[in-house]
């Protein structure tokens, strides 16, 4: 899977929390957290959807706000795991 | 307290030769059993929620319930012709309970051997002992508060909330905005506390230490001036929810720490939990104070983590019976615009519409 492949799959992803249209306009270096609330609801099924989705773990305490911020950032994680 | 004295939050019955004499879809005319109706009341009435676990013709068996006058006790029942143990899973994950919280009973050896094995946490009782369980301590509460004999009235609220839930579509935000969240934080008080140790004893998932009070050194708590001990109550346009969380924060040695965050776990996936942290950062920054968090992490309170990761804490040192996090404040999120926070913390107030988003 290509950068392209997964940054569409976030992107439809995180159209459901944040609406379409925001996610549109999302820069790939943007931080999506200004976008809207992000709490912890979001977060989960972000780590559900990364993992089932691309087939990579996830620990919990790997997740905090400053490496999972935009869209680049998930990117490259999961590019990483899927080494 | 260890797991193996729990205090029982959900009792899930079987109905043939259990709940009721004679076996309803042989027989067709069954009686309840003596004194069932009492012992049902004062389970409800301690705020233990009740459920069912029956083979039998689901259509059947509510029909009879309700002619017994007693179909509202039972939430989420499970009457169909797979095992049992299935049926304590669904039940465990409707409620959104520990195993080790679940009393199973039934007539049969074989029934409750099937759930033994598959659930070890659930404990098993057989039909001969239900005339001993109101007196059995696992059955009694160490409190019987406002909300805990609102226990299942909330319950019911939650399960038409989870229905408009399921069938909603559109972004989450939205969802939220929908239901006109009011969230209250405020000092505990005396009336409170009871509840706060009820709280503690009762939260396993949504709570980042396990240490639990007693009522003694919460008055104490209560009274210091370096602790803050606050209540958070949340209801929505379904109701009320009650009182929700404690925060306990230890403003000792001029900064803040977070001793203990416990959450309901009837208010899970609301964003509750992340909207209270920013507030607490919030606070602790107009204070000029640095932020700190105690967590024990246990195999429950994987989420309670990662409300505290996803919220900037990050691990500071590890000491020995507890990791202490730290926040540094630089990434406070305003309060989303679909909840209403109402807060008696005035002090910390510097500009209530700087907190708002949007």
């Amino acid at each position: 899977m290509n950068r392209e492949e997964i940054s569409n799959k976030l992107k439809s992803f995180l159209s459901k929390f944040f609406g379409k249209k925001n996610v549109e306009s999302l820069g790939d270096d943007d931080d999506f957290f200004s976008l809207g609330f992000v709490n912890s609801l979001f977060a989960m099924q972000l780590i559900t959807f990364m993992e089932t989705e691309f087939d990579v773990t996830i620990d919990v305490a790997e997740l905090n706000m400053d490496n999972f911020n935009t869209l680049n950032k998930i990117i490259n994680i999961i590019e990483n795991k899927t080494k | 307290m260890s797991d193996k004295n729990k205090k029982i939050k959900c009792v899930v019955w079987d109905l043939d030769n259990t709940l009721w004499d004679g076996v309803l879809i042989e027989d067709g005319e069954v009686t309840l059993k003596d004194n069932i109706l009492n012992i049902i009341e004062q389970l409800d009435h301690r705020g233990i929620l009740q459920s069912i676990s029956s083979k039998n013709n689901y259509e059947d068996a509510m029909t009879k319930l309700e002619e017994f006058g007693i179909k509202e006790y039972f939430l989420y029942p499970q009457i169909s012709w797979s095992s049992k143990s299935q049926a304590v899973k669904e039940i465990i994950s409707c409620l959104n309970i520990g195993a080790n919280t679940i009393a199973f009973i039934d007539d049969q050896n074989f029934e409750r051997d099937e759930v033994k094995n598959s659930i070890p946490e659930v404990s098993c009782f057989s039909a001969d002992e239900i005339g001993d369980i109101l007196d059995n301590e696992l059955f009694i509460p160490d409190f019987i508060t406002k909300d805990s004999m609102r226990r299942r009235e909330m319950y019911i609220a939650d399960y038409h909330r989870k229905k408009v839930e399921e069938t909603y579509q559109g972004p989450q935000e939205d969802f939220l905005a929908s239901l006109n969240m009011n969230i209250s934080i405020r000092n505990a008080r005396d009336e409170d506390l009871d509840r706060v140790v009820e709280l503690t004893e009762r939260t396993n998932q949504l709570n980042t230490t396990g240490y639990t009070y007693s009522y003694e050194e919460l008055k104490l708590m209560q009274d210091s001036d370096i602790h803050k001990l606050l209540i958070i109550g949340l209801d929505d346009k379904y109701g009320t929810y009650g009182k929700i969380g404690i925060i306990l924060i230890d403003t000792s040695n001029e900064q803040w720490v977070l001793e203990l965050f416990i959450m309901s776990c009837r208010v899970m996936s609301r964003g509750i939990g992340t909207i209270l942290l920013n507030y607490i950062m919030d606070m602790a920054q107009t204070a000029d104070k640095e932020l700190y968090a105690k967590f024990i992490p246990t195999n429950k309170n994987k989420m309670m983590q990662l409300t505290y990761n996803l919220a900037g804490f990050k691990v500071f040192e590890k000491r020995d019976d507890y990791i202490l996090m730290k926040n540094d404040l630089t990434r406070i999120q305003k309060i989303p615009e679909y909840v209403t926070l109402v807060s008696e913390l005035h002090e910390y107030e510097e500009d209530g519409s700087r907190r708002i988003y949007g």
